[in-house]
């Protein structure tokens, strides 16, 4: 009995910490609840009941002993598809039976604690290439391209590094996109740039919570109604403060 | 240079300019991964999968100047060869999807509506505000009606099974 109750305690530990990675990582809630389940299952508990939220889960099973549920809190989420993926795949491994309990949770263990983004540097030249091709795509000239990716760079790199200074989301995106506001403005001003309009439009492009607004709608139809109406709520203060940003440099002009 | 403004008004599909929307798309989508942080060998995927559903939105938008239909047409096209793709490499959707859908977010749209909120302007922001709540709607509904396409596929392959 002792025994059983142990290794009930260790399913659920490696079933939470699936789920919480892949939670944490920017994945869909669906996938979260899917994940869990399957891996209950493959662990020979069949009867598995989960409600997560994109600040929690709870998790339950009923054995042949005492009904155990446990709670987790997420407190930061970020976007690693990376994580989700490979989360995804052990996963199915477990389910197919190749992967032991111990193994699962050491492997579980180590994704959780890996550093998989790519380097600080690369991110804010990809944001930057990222913002300038946008603009060419959103009918600008080439002429705009290099002044795009400066205040799209530097956008970038100021909500990262607000965002580390001051751990409000919301905040950060206003400040960013003041920042590539008036930075367009300057750019213009002093003759490097042409357009404005197309300059600040794609600049703010690598803000723009288009995750939160495609994981949003998925939820939604997959029945999630709170998860769903709570990412796109996210999505929308997200949206509000990155025109409240550039609401305050325009009204200056 | 002449040819970026007057493109609409003449009507004819610019070879040059169409390659140039092709090229920024697949660069711009691939950057996008390396942002979310995208497994390495799925980043070209991505980007390829945001090139083919930017020339649908690109192509659609200019023969037929809805922005509406160009915005369903084209996330339906990118949601349903993600989730074939995502089928197929046994990885999440949304590696595929994700930056594929960020180009067809009405940034542009929402941008002008807030600077005519700023200079007073209610009226005509209203008007380009309603715009952007459609389109937004639009990528939605694409959502919705790819992954009913998803289910149907599902269902026939079951069945085809059971036959």
């Amino acid at each position: 009995m002792e025994k059983q109750l142990e290794q009930l305690n260790e399913i659920m530990e490696v079933c939470l910490l699936a789920g919480k990675i892949i939670l944490q990582s920017g994945g869909e809630t669906y996938r979260v609840e899917d994940t869990m389940m399957r891996i209950a299952a493959a662990f020979g508990m069949e009867n598995s009941h989960s409600y997560v939220t994109p600040t929690g889960i709870i998790f339950s099973t009923e054995g042949t002993g005492p009904v155990t549920t446990k709670l987790i809190r997420i407190s930061t989420r970020s976007t690693d598809l990376k994580k989700v993926s490979m989360v995804n795949s052990i996963s199915r491994r477990i389910a197919c039976g190749e992967v032991s309990l111990q193994e699962a949770k050491k492997l579980l263990k180590e994704i959780e604690t890996m550093n998989l983004t790519f380097p600080f540097k690369i991110q804010v030249v990809a944001a930057s290439v990222a913002d300038g091709c946008f603009m060419i795509m959103f009918n600008g000239h080439w002429i705009d391209f290099i002044p795009t990716m400066i205040s799209g760079g530097a956008g970038y790199l100021s909500f990262v590094y607000f965002h580390r200074f001051i751990p409000i989301k919301f905040f950060s995106e206003f400040l960013a996109s003041f920042i590539i506001g008036l930075l367009s403005f300057l750019l213009v001003k002093i003759g490097l740039g042409h357009q404005l309009d197309k300059i600040i439009i794609g600049s703010v492009m690598s803000l723009v919570p288009g995750l939160l607004l495609t994981n949003a709608v998925r939820d939604l139809m997959a029945g999630h109604l709170v998860s769903g109406l709570s990412k796109g709520a996210e999505a929308f203060l997200t949206a509000f403060a990155i025109g409240a940003g550039i609401a305050v440099v325009l009204s200056f002009l | 240079m002449q040819s970026y403004y007057h493109f609409y008004k003449m009507g004819a599909l610019d070879k040059v300019d169409l390659l140039a929307q092709l090229v920024t798309s697949l660069i711009g989508t691939s950057a996008f991964g390396i942002i979310f942080n995208v497994p390495k060998e799925s980043l070209i995927k991505c980007g390829l999968i945001g090139m083919g559903g930017w020339a649908v939105y690109y192509l659609l938008e200019g023969y037929t100047k809805d922005a509406v239909l160009a915005t369903i047409t084209s996330t339906i096209f990118i949601a349903v060869l993600s989730q074939e793709l995502a089928k197929f490499y046994k990885t999440p959707v949304t590696i595929f999807s994700v930056a594929g859908m960020i180009p067809l977010v009405p940034g542009g749209m929402a941008y002008d509506a807030m600077r005519n909120f700023v200079e007073n302007d209610y009226n005509t922001a209203l008007a380009i505000a309603a715009k952007v709540l459609m389109i937004a709607g639009s990528i939605a509904f694409g959502l919705v009606f790819s992954e009913v396409i998803n289910q149907i596929v599902i269902k026939m392959k079951k069945r085809k099974q059971k036959v």
